[in-house]
């Protein structure tokens, strides 16, 4: 609670200067609600799961039960070390828990055998801080290259992409290298390869923790405008201008053990 | 589309990591060279073995007028133990494994013959009644010899019994312990091409640990992220082993069947074709190989 709250005093400044500008592209974001509302059902559900690294040391998650519904859209805030990292690797099966269960889309991780991990992974796409684009690849390649991959055809490939690609704001870039995009533009890159085969959950790890605020709210309503096409988005996040200003759902985690879970909720605890 | 991106795959880790794929064709080359020619050495000892062992007679030497074995003691062979003995050769337990009729080598043609090789007239002095008669018994199977001694041997009259396969011995020594030293080094040089191909496997998939953390994230099969590495290896190997075919060919076609064969032309040499049926083992074997290699290493470097 303390560390969230310095965070936000150190921002504060920052705040000032920008927030107007957040503040009105969140407003301004386009509310087109293409699909009817779906019924809710948990697509990611922990169950008193603990993960405990090492014999002997503090676990990393500490008894959490959390339950995220289709098309929610949700902040997963803490400081270093508070388990986020922890979290997002049990969803992604990275990590097996130490004790309790993980559900993600429909299935119980706990009894996956472990050559049915790719396919929950093709329900997941995943969005890390350093974009992690392939450098002598084009934008098309490496949003392709997540396709190719899992054995998609090439014609379904080559319409995919394009539309992706326009989705996320790119149209026109296909033919360039990671190192001629913008940071802003390389993520996005990441983002289109994240979502172009349509997974129902999108996992971000702090998407925007490399960019600087004006282009993190283009990321803010990119990734807003995939949550409204039912996309479930879990975003692990420092950034508490983009929390505070967003008022989705937030968990906070500190030391491993789940501290708040709140509807529309800010970075900082105190101040709501 | 799968097998596109496989064979793209492929060719850039080779290209990438040229020198170290160079590596790895150049030992399976010379590691497959050793275990081809340790095989072709053991079909050419085999060769010769059912060459030679076919032309070679048994000698059943007759007791000469004076000869101090205990078993002649009773002077010069008579001829009814002379027929007694043919007798058991022709018609007896063993004749089945005698090829017929048994030649008779009288003392004056072992004396014919035996002038023949001394030209020079060494042992001028030497007369007919000095040689020894003998029966010269051509085998059916030629690995039946102790049976058809056994059978002969301790009648009156027989001297000593004489497998002309003694004379070969020293020589098929000889192959086989090339063989051995062959295969010896191949034994060295295949382990070092599992190693070099393990840290082949290892340094591609290691300048490739970008490609392969996206492609477990976005799901891809761990057939699918692991096969190009196996099959990097593989290339390579089979490389190597195509060539080590290849030098194995050219040495026997060239070597053996144009050269050996016209300077010591009474040998039935391993041909050409023999390599061939050598050759597709080597694939066989390389590709073996570089699968062993990178089961044991990929495991740990493309987790799932």
């Amino acid at each position: 609670m303390f560390a969230a709250g310095a965070r936000g005093a150190d921002h504060a400044g920052a705040r000032r200067e920008w927030s107007p500008v957040l503040a009105s592209a969140v407003l301004t974001m386009p509310v087109a609600r293409v699909l009817p509302p779906v019924p809710k059902a948990a697509v990611i559900r922990l169950d008193h799961v603990s993960k405990v690294y090492s014999r002997g040391a503090r676990p990393a998650l500490d008894d959490v039960s959390v339950e995220v519904e289709r098309g929610d859209f949700v902040f997963l805030v803490g400081s270093s070390g508070s388990g986020k990292s922890t979290f997002l690797k049990l969803i992604l099966r990275e990590e097996r828990p130490t004790a309790g269960e993980v559900h993600v889309a429909g299935r119980n991780l706990n009894k996956l055998s472990s050559w049915r991990v790719p396919h929950l992974r093709r329900e997941i796409g995943a969005v890390f801080q350093d974009f992690r684009l392939l450098p002598n690849k084009t934008v098309f390649d490496n949003v392709a290259f997540a396709l190719e991959v899992i054995g998609k055809k090439r014609h379904h490939i080559r319409s995919m992409v394009p539309e992706t690609l326009e989705l996320v704001g790119l149209a026109g870039k296909e033919k360039r290298l990671p190192h001629e995009l913008s940071g802003g533009e390389q993520q996005r890159v990441a983002i289109a390869r994240a979502v172009v085969n349509h997974p129902p959950i999108l996992l971000c790890d702090e998407p925007t923790g490399n960019l600087d605020p004006g282009t993190s709210v283009g990321i803010m309503r990119l990734l807003d405008r995939i949550n409204r096409t039912g996309t479930t988005v879990l975003m692990a996040t420092h950034d508490d201008e983009i929390v505070d200003q967003m008022r989705k759902r937030v968990i906070e985690l500190r030391g491993g053990e789940l501290i708040r879970d709140q509807d529309r909720g800010v970075y900082g605890v105190e101040q709501s | 589309m799968r097998l596109r991106f496989i064979l793209g795959e492929v060719m850039n880790g080779l290209r990438r990591n040229a020198t170290m794929a160079l590596s790895v064709v150049l030992v399976t080359f010379v590691s497959l060279t050793f275990v081809g020619a340790a095989v072709l050495t053991q079909m050419q000892v085999d060769n010769l073995r059912a060459d030679w062992y076919g032309r070679v007679e048994v000698s059943v030497f007759l007791c000469p007028e004076q000869s101090p074995d205990i078993q002649c003691a009773t002077g010069l062979a008579t001829p009814a133990q002379e027929a007694a003995i043919r007798d058991v050769l022709e018609n007896g337990a063993v004749s089945s494994l005698v090829q017929k009729p048994v030649y008779y080598e009288s003392r004056d043609e072992a004396f014919e013959k035996f002038k023949e090789y001394d030209a020079d007239n060494t042992y001028a002095t030497l007369t007919a009644d000095q040689m020894q008669a003998s029966f010269r018994v051509k085998l059916t199977d030629p690995e039946q010899f102790e049976v058809v001694a056994d059978a002969v041997r301790g009648m009156s009259g027989v001297d000593v019994v004489r497998d002309q396969r003694e004379i070969f011995s020293g020589l098929f020594s000889l192959l086989n312990a090339l063989t051995v030293v062959a295969a010896g080094l191949a034994a060295v040089m295949l382990l070092a091409a599992v190693l070099l191909i393990t840290t082949t496997i290892r340094l591609s998939a290691m300048s490739r640990k970008r490609e392969t953390n996206i492609m477990r994230m976005v799901g891809s099969s761990r057939g699918l992220i692991q096969l190009p590495f196996m099959l990097e290896g593989a290339v390579a190997a089979t490389l190597g082993a195509v060539m080590a075919g290849a030098g194995l060919w050219l040495a026997v076609r060239y070597v053996m069947e144009d050269w050996l064969r016209q300077s010591v032309p009474y040998v039935d040499y391993i041909r050409g074709s023999d390599v061939l049926m050598v050759a597709p083992w080597l694939v066989v074997a390389a590709v073996a190989l570089a699968i062993v290699a990178s089961l044991a290493t990929l495991g740990r470097y493309t987790r799932a």
